[in-house]
């Protein structure tokens, strides 16, 4: 340890107490971002250890991440500096609960299955059913972006997140939104929190709207020789009056991720390993609600699937469903797992642009003997995994090629793509953040608001901001 | 304001889409709150670059801009609080594009929120947030204001449907925020501009998102013979998970006000009604509506009827919507407040408002989204009547300290404006209204655009301060 991070582990000390203070270097590998381990990492249990950390590191010139579980700090960019890790898992608790209303407020360390369980008692959830599910702290899951299969139905964090607690880089702690449903009042400032991968401010607290629980969940599932008739039936249902809860696409690839060791490891199940097809596209839909609605969406999912082309087609429920939802779920930690370059691109387009935005996607990947394989949400958000059995420079290159290409190919689509998830040592040649984008100049000026010493998370995000 | 800016507004913009004459401007003092101010001058752009146009003078000039489209707003918006150029969107007021297939269209801000869903009807789609000022409320001040409405508790509020803005920044800027495809890399620029009520950024392109009308509505009216039972029946039916895409109520006194003038077939002698509507699949909507009864019956709703037709659930809507355009014909002025409180605490809230109607001695009729907790307590006053003025700002400003105290919120859709700048403090500590203050100075540094809003001129909340002079307008 240097003389300097001594100095820091002490002054860290007197914050949050000796105890939560770690600078041995073995402890600290499991703050470690892209290779770069703090020199130390501090475990505050209140906004107030939190503030004086921060004007800590403001005075000192210290930059900080904050951290929760640490089930996704290898998205986005290396940080340029990473002196201190702030691991906010000791702020967990359930601030208040209101069954009745439908809202809550929690601390931003709370682990999400533990949130989870306390909703279920009430028979309520939150529809934040993203990757990592049964780590991830809640603050973590807002800060990154991430998304899940309820999004369909549900939306993002931001459809339900009323308000938020936070401390900006001068050490001040300030709030917004509230903690009731509707709200107007001041500006929607949680709203840029979200995905922000901690560049804005430590999140403390989170004030969401919870839902009723869902009963009688099913899922159908058809396959399809080709990507345009599983995207030909993405397109049916959403010309129909069926409000399904997710909606997916599946690529053929897909049955051989979820029945592989990675995937036994990340979200061990015990479904049978022919439930997908290995040569054919998988369209899949959740459904809700009671006996007559079930039947309906059965039968006009059947003849929607007929009509579209389908090879077959199935309906889920029970445990096996509850099993292909958390493969689906995990899709990202899973395919990371399974590969020891995985690269995997976030693609958005408009919904009637997936078909060509995947053929384009996997005729890059071929072109460059790459494996992939892709799970498709039905919003136009495509998750696309390049998965190379080797990560050495040659590989590097045929991955480039095809990232550079795809992104390409989506920008003359009109929409626009991301590389969250590469190896460390391809990030600086990949473009993790997609092409240059219109309107950072004005996402510039808010990190100046918000962070004007630049300390959190310096260039992790979007621009190097 | 120097009189070169309205000669050259002129020159940019032709004569006819320049009003500067007092007389001219009358119509420009208000919008649908107890607030006036004069601009200096109107004008009419037609297209981003006009308005861009609009902004160098305004800036060469040194003076106030402000955006309006209706002006039908509740919160003095819309209002030219310090003068200078008042923006009315009203010929930028084009569908730009629909795009069914993607659920999208590219809107001008100052189509009627209305015409949107009229013109994708045939479609089978609609724009879902549907302020009850809908059929004259336009998509920029929709999104300026993060408007709400009846069915935003099942659809979501204005931010919840926008994906993509093009606006005209203070200093001239054109840019574009976010993209019509989602999850646009980069803080949720969009997420941050909708619903900061024309402070940051003039909005001259708005891509929403287009809702599927739904197979099947069923709307009933449940009739209740004590606000009471008609509040515990909004806490039960949140409580049990039951999500109507509707749940408004109105109490007998509103009821009344609202037959006497719109015949929408509510019953004048009851406490209260609640406007209930589900939707949804057939199969699905057939149950809901069977549910929601039974927690009415079960809260002793006198009576639960069911619109047979189209034309008695529009009946029964127009009660609704006309409402406040009722109530404007008993009385030169009303004051209407946008609390918000958890939906657990409606009972004991609304037994408060009337508390606090007798002490002040006024008759508060309540009309209001129940499901979602977004109170509109109207209080009816004479404004020529000074002392009745200050009970009115007095009474009003109890009410919303109270929902406060609740939990709850001061605005749930009307905005902040110019009318509850002065209760930001009883929300948000200096610390957060800084921070919120210097996102402003990020984007409007000279504090040019909208001035006077949001945030309070005064500090704290024991010097809150009533303004001293009445505004002498009646409002219908």
């Amino acid at each position: 340890m240097s003389t300097a991070s001594a100095i820091h582990g002490s002054r860290l000390a007197d914050i949050v107490g000796p105890s939560n203070v770690i600078t041995d270097p073995a402890q600290l590998a499991a703050y470690t971002i892209d290779k770069k381990v703090p020199s130390a990492a501090a475990r505050p249990q209140s906004t107030e250890e939190i503030f004086d950390l921060v004007k800590f590191a403001v005075k000192e010139k210290l930059a900080i991440v904050a951290t929760g579980a640490r089930t996704k700090l290898g998205m986005g960019l290396p940080p340029r500096q990473y002196d201190i890790a702030l691991d906010v898992t000791r702020l967990d608790r359930l601030v208040s609960y209101d069954p009745g209303d439908l809202t809550l407020s929690v601390e931003a360390g709370m682990p999400l299955h533990n949130l989870g369980a306390i909703l279920a008692e009430h028979h309520q959830f939150l529809p934040l059913a993203v990757p990592y599910y049964n780590h991830t702290t809640i603050g973590g899951a807002v800060a990154s972006g991430v998304d899940g299969p309820l999004r369909q139905f549900y939306g993002t964090a931001r459809d339900y997140l009323l308000g938020m607690e936070f401390v900006t880089g001068e050490g001040v702690a300030a709030k917004s939104g509230g903690r009731v449903v509707k709200n107007v009042t001041g500006y929607d400032i949680h709203k840029l929190m979200i995905g922000a991968l901690g560049t804005l401010g430590v999140i403390t607290r989170l004030n969401f709207k919870t839902f009723p629980m869902l009963t009688s969940i099913r899922a159908f599932m058809a396959t399809f020789q080709t990507v345009e008739r599983a995207c030909g039936m993405r397109n049916r249902v959403s010309q129909s009056h069926l409000t399904p809860v997710t909606m997916e696409i599946f690529s053929p690839g897909v049955a051989d991720l979820f029945s592989s060791e990675a995937a036994s490891r990340v979200a061990p199940t015990s479904l049978p390993k022919d439930l997908l097809s290995k040569t054919r596209w998988t369209f899949t839909s959740g459904f809700s609600g009671n006996p007559n609605t079930l039947t309906r969406y059965e039968t006009e999912l059947r003849k929607m699937a007929e009509e579209c082309g389908a090879v077959d087609a199935t309906v889920l429920e029970g445990p096996e469903l509850t099993s292909a939802f958390a493969l689906k779920r995990e899709f990202i930690p899973i395919a990371l797992e399974s590969s020891p370059a995985a690269t995997i691109l976030k693609i958005s387009v408009l919904p009637r642009q997936m078909s060509e935005a995947l053929a384009n996607a996997s005729r890059e990947a071929d072109n460059n003997r790459l494996r992939w394989t892709a799970m498709a949400r039905g919003l136009g958000v495509i998750y696309f995994a390049i998965l190379p059995t080797e990560s050495n420079d040659a590989t590097k290159r045929q991955v480039l090629q095809a990232a550079d290409n795809i992104l390409a190919a989506c920008a003359a689509l009109g929409g626009h793509a991301t590389i969250p998830w590469c190896p460390t040592q391809w990030k600086n040649e990949l473009k993790v953040w997609g092409l240059p984008r219109a309107d950072f100049a004005q996402m510039l000026k808010l990190k100046k608001v918000f962070d004007p010493a630049g300390i959190f998370s310096p260039g992790r995000f979007v621009g190097g901001i | 304001m120097d009189t070169r800016a309205i000669t050259d507004l002129k020159k940019l913009l032709g004569p006819d889409a320049v009003l500067h004459r007092p007389e001219e401007l009358l119509l420009y003092e208000y919008d649908g709150s107890v607030e006036n101010a004069r601009p200096n001058c109107v004008v009419f752009p037609r297209n981003t670059k006009d308005v861009v146009g609009i902004v160098q003078i305004a800036n060469r000039y040194q003076t106030p801009i402000i955006g309006r489209g209706a002006g039908t707003g509740l919160s003095g918006g819309a209002l030219a609080r310090q003068g200078g150029v008042l923006i009315a969107f009203s010929r930028m007021n084009r569908i730009l594009e629909i795009d069914a297939e993607n659920q999208r269209a590219i809107v001008q801000p100052g189509v009627v929120n209305a015409d949107v869903s009229v013109a994708v009807a045939h479609l089978g789609l609609h724009f879902a947030p549907d302020p009850s000022s809908q059929k004259a409320s336009t998509i920029g001040g929709n999104v300026s204001e993060n408007s709400g409405g009846p069915h935003t508790l099942a659809y979501g509020v204005t931010t919840n449907h926008v994906l993509s803005l093009e606006v005209v920044l203070p200093t001239g800027e054109l840019v574009r925020l976010g993209s019509p495809a989602l999850d646009s890399p980069g803080y949720d620029l969009p997420g941050l501009f909708v619903g900061s009520e024309g402070t940051l950024a003039l909005v001259t392109e708005v891509t929403i998102k287009l809702t599927r009308l739904p197979e099947a509505v069923k709307t009933l009216l449940a009739i209740f013979d004590t606000v009471d039972d008609a509040t515990e029946t909004v806490v039960d039916i949140t409580a049990r998970g039951i999500t109507p895409a509707a749940c408004e109520m109105l109490d007998g006194w509103t009821i009344r006000a609202v037959e006497a003038h719109v015949h929408a077939g509510f019953p004048i002698d009851c406490a209260a009604v609640l406007l209930l509507e589900v939707d949804g699949l057939r199969e699905a909507v057939e149950q809901h509506a069977e549910d929601v009864a039974e927690v009415c019956r079960l809260h002793h709703a006198r009576e639960v009827r069911v619109a047979r037709d189209e034309h008695e659930r529009a009946l029964l809507w127009k009660g609704r919507k006309n409402a406040f355009g009722a109530v404007g014909r008993l009385s030169p002025t009303y004051y209407v407040q946008d609390g918000v409180i958890p939906r657990t605490k409606l009972p004991q809230t609304l037994r408060r408002i009337n508390e606090i109607g007798k002490k002040y001695d006024f008759e508060i009729g309540n009309i209001f989204h129940a499901g979602d907790g977004n109170l509109h307590p109207i209080i009816l006053f004479d404004a020529r009547e000074e002392k009745q003025f200050q009970r009115a700002v007095a009474a009003a400003e109890e009410i919303i300290c109270f929902c406060i105290e609740m939990g709850g919120s001061i605005t749930g859709e009307h905005g902040v404006g110019m009318e509850k700048d002065r209760f930001m403090p009883l929300l948000f500590t200096e610390d957060d209204l800084n921070l919120m203050r210097r996102v402003r100075d990020a984007y409007n540094p000279t504090g040019l655009l909208n001035p006077g809003k949001i945030f309070p001129s005064t500090k704290g909340c024991g010097e809150i301060r009533v303004r001293p002079t009445p505004v002498g307008a009646s409002r219908a």
